[in-house]
């Protein structure tokens, strides 16, 4: 069997595919011809777009050989088999877990059996990897969240949750980085914020990059919002992830 | 700075530009005109460059009132315009006097009207892009569809202005519109029979279907994947089939990943056309070649590029 494939997403665009299932291996491989596609900077290519095991290449038909693209991917996925995992220093996030901050933590300490202060260990153990950014600007699929504490999404979704919200959805956890409606259950909330419009390289994760949660008390997460995260919204204007400031 | 003062906002009147390209990888839409032959026709009448900002209209048109002359075209759906007592040609440019007030009234065919100002529409750009994402709040005129009392940004006047230039016609739905389709290849979700099944009746466009995506009513598209897949990278214009076998279209604010599988893609040339459709119009699929989505792309550009 081939390990990956090549498929047509209309006239403006071409999807590699490698085997699908959530693995730090395959997606590293994604990101590393991500990079790669991006670097050779074909003309005519407007998006490079890498997923969990697969990544989309978008260009301008009327500008692009899209065979000569198509040939250019095939080639870069075949040298991606050695591509490493990951080699960068983990991003520390602090999180206040539980209280006002983690409305869903109750809910998991009774359907778990897992006690509060074991969820917070199980969460706060791994070197997660960003396996992919979707959904809203900024918002990072991490994996891969300990099985015991691995718990479904809720069946409807919150009308907001709050920036800086950290959740559980199976295996996967992740940051809100703007006020949305979401689904996931929140255990906890961090002044850090993954999306800062105004700043010249605006995210701060990335697909590769790895992150570990780190506990924090109620002070430092008060004193960390006072000067960070609330101070930046109020100057951006931005609470809810717009960048549209005033005027 | 000269500006815009919205007097009436219209049902959705978002200011787009050829959209935030480049941040897909970050989880940022696309966004961008739903009709991008329109855009680029009305900015190519007042001679804006084609990224120069307009305002999309949508369903029902605003009423704005205009701080210095300006020369502006309206193209895409087709409204009766006025300018004070006068009525205002459609697809062609016109000049608005200072103090002038444009109204739109009474809608024709298509659902998405382009309004362009000699100067461009001058909103901050953000990541690269005027276009306003109103789900993310991104973009445009503070994130957000213009609402009454705002005042939109004009760029500076062209030295060289013309009035009475007109536009080439591009193709419009009325009420329908075919769209050709290249499917996906090998897929593994999809039985043999789903592309004759989504080529067998028309769609209906439900009620809300929007700038995102159409979600459509019509003939089951069998699928046979059970539960969701991993989340995959999903263009403008691509078919995704949920579980209950009715089919979205995607469109231009669509987030940028997607887990339901996709059985093809509308081609380039037919996404102006797809972008004109609204609640309750009917949409066709047709399958084609590649060879074909190209040549009816350059049959399209050499009608925008037409010496006016």
């Amino acid at each position: 069997m081939r390990e990956f494939s090549i498929t047509t997403l209309g006239d403006a665009g071409w999807l590699l595919e490698f085997a699908d299932r959530l693995d730090a291996a395959i997606n590293a491989r994604v990101v590393w011809v991500a990079d790669d596609v991006r670097r050779a900077e074909y003309p005519g290519v407007r998006d490079v777009v890498p997923a969990f095991h697969s990544l989309a290449v978008y260009f301008d038909p009327l500008r692009t050989d899209a065979d000569r693209l198509r040939a250019a991917l095939e080639a870069s996925a075949a040298a991606s088999r050695d591509a490493p995992i990951s080699s960068a220093t983990p991003r520390e996030v602090p999180v206040r877990y539980g209280g006002e901050h983690g409305p869903d933590l109750d809910w998991m300490i009774s359907s778990t059996g897992v006690s509060r202060d074991e969820i917070i260990a199980m969460h706060a153990a791994p070197i997660y990897r960003v396996y992919m950014i979707g959904f809203t600007p900024g918002f990072a699929y991490l994996g891969t969240v300990d099985s015991r504490i691995a718990v479904p999404r809720h069946a409807t979704p919150r009308v907001r949750v709050p920036a800086g919200s950290v959740g559980i959805a199976g295996q996967q956890t992740g940051i809100y980085p703007s006020e949305t409606p979401g689904g996931w259950r929140v255990i906890g909330r961090t002044p850090f914020r993954p999306f800062q419009p105004l700043r010249p390289d605006p995210f701060l994760l990335k697909p590769g990059d790895t992150v570990r949660f780190a506990p924090m008390d109620e002070e430092s997460y008060r004193r960390q919002t006072n000067t960070s995260a609330e101070a930046r919204e109020r100057r951006d204007g931005s609470r809810d992830g717009s960048p549209g400031g005033p005027g | 700075m000269a500006s815009l003062l919205v007097l009436r906002p219209g049902l959705l009147s978002t200011v787009q530009d050829l959209g935030r390209w480049g941040w897909q990888a970050f989880g940022v839409s696309a966004s961008g005109p739903m009709d991008s032959r329109a855009h680029r026709l009305a900015n190519a009448l007042v001679g804006n460059p084609p990224e120069a900002a307009t305002l999309e209209i949508t369903l029902v048109g605003p009423e704005l009132a205009f701080d210095d002359e300006r020369v502006v075209a309206i193209c895409g759906a087709d409204f009766v315009v006025t300018v004070g007592d006068h009525l205002a040609s459609h697809a062609a440019s016109f000049r608005v006097p200072a103090g002038g007030h444009l109204r739109f009234g009474r809608r024709g065919r298509g659902t998405r009207a382009y309004l362009a100002v000699e100067g461009g529409l001058a909103v901050a750009s953000v990541l690269g892009s005027r276009s306003t994402h109103v789900p993310s709040g991104m973009g445009g005129h503070a994130g957000r569809p213009l609402t009454t009392d705002d005042r939109v940004p004009l760029g500076p006047k062209h030295p060289q202005r013309s009035a009475g230039r007109r536009a080439p016609t591009v193709e419009m739905p009325d009420g329908r519109a075919r769209l050709r389709v290249l499917p996906i290849e090998n897929t593994s979700h999809f039985p043999t029979e789903a592309l004759a099944q989504l080529q067998s009746e028309p769609y209906t466009l439900r009620p809300e279907s929007n700038r995102m995506g159409y979600r459509l009513v019509g003939p089951v598209v069998a699928s046979e994947t059970t539960g969701t897949l991993l989340s995959q990278p999903s263009p403008i214009g691509s078919i995704q089939v949920p579980p209950d076998g009715q089919p979205i279209l995607l469109m231009a604010d669509r987030q940028t990943t997607g887990g339901y599988p996709v059985l093809g893609t509308v081609i380039s040339a037919d996404l102006g056309l797809a972008g004109q459709l609204g609640p309750g119009d009917t949409v066709s699929f047709t399958v084609c070649t590649r060879q074909e989505a190209l040549a009816a792309l350059i049959a399209q550009e050499r009608l925008l590029m037409a010496p006016r």
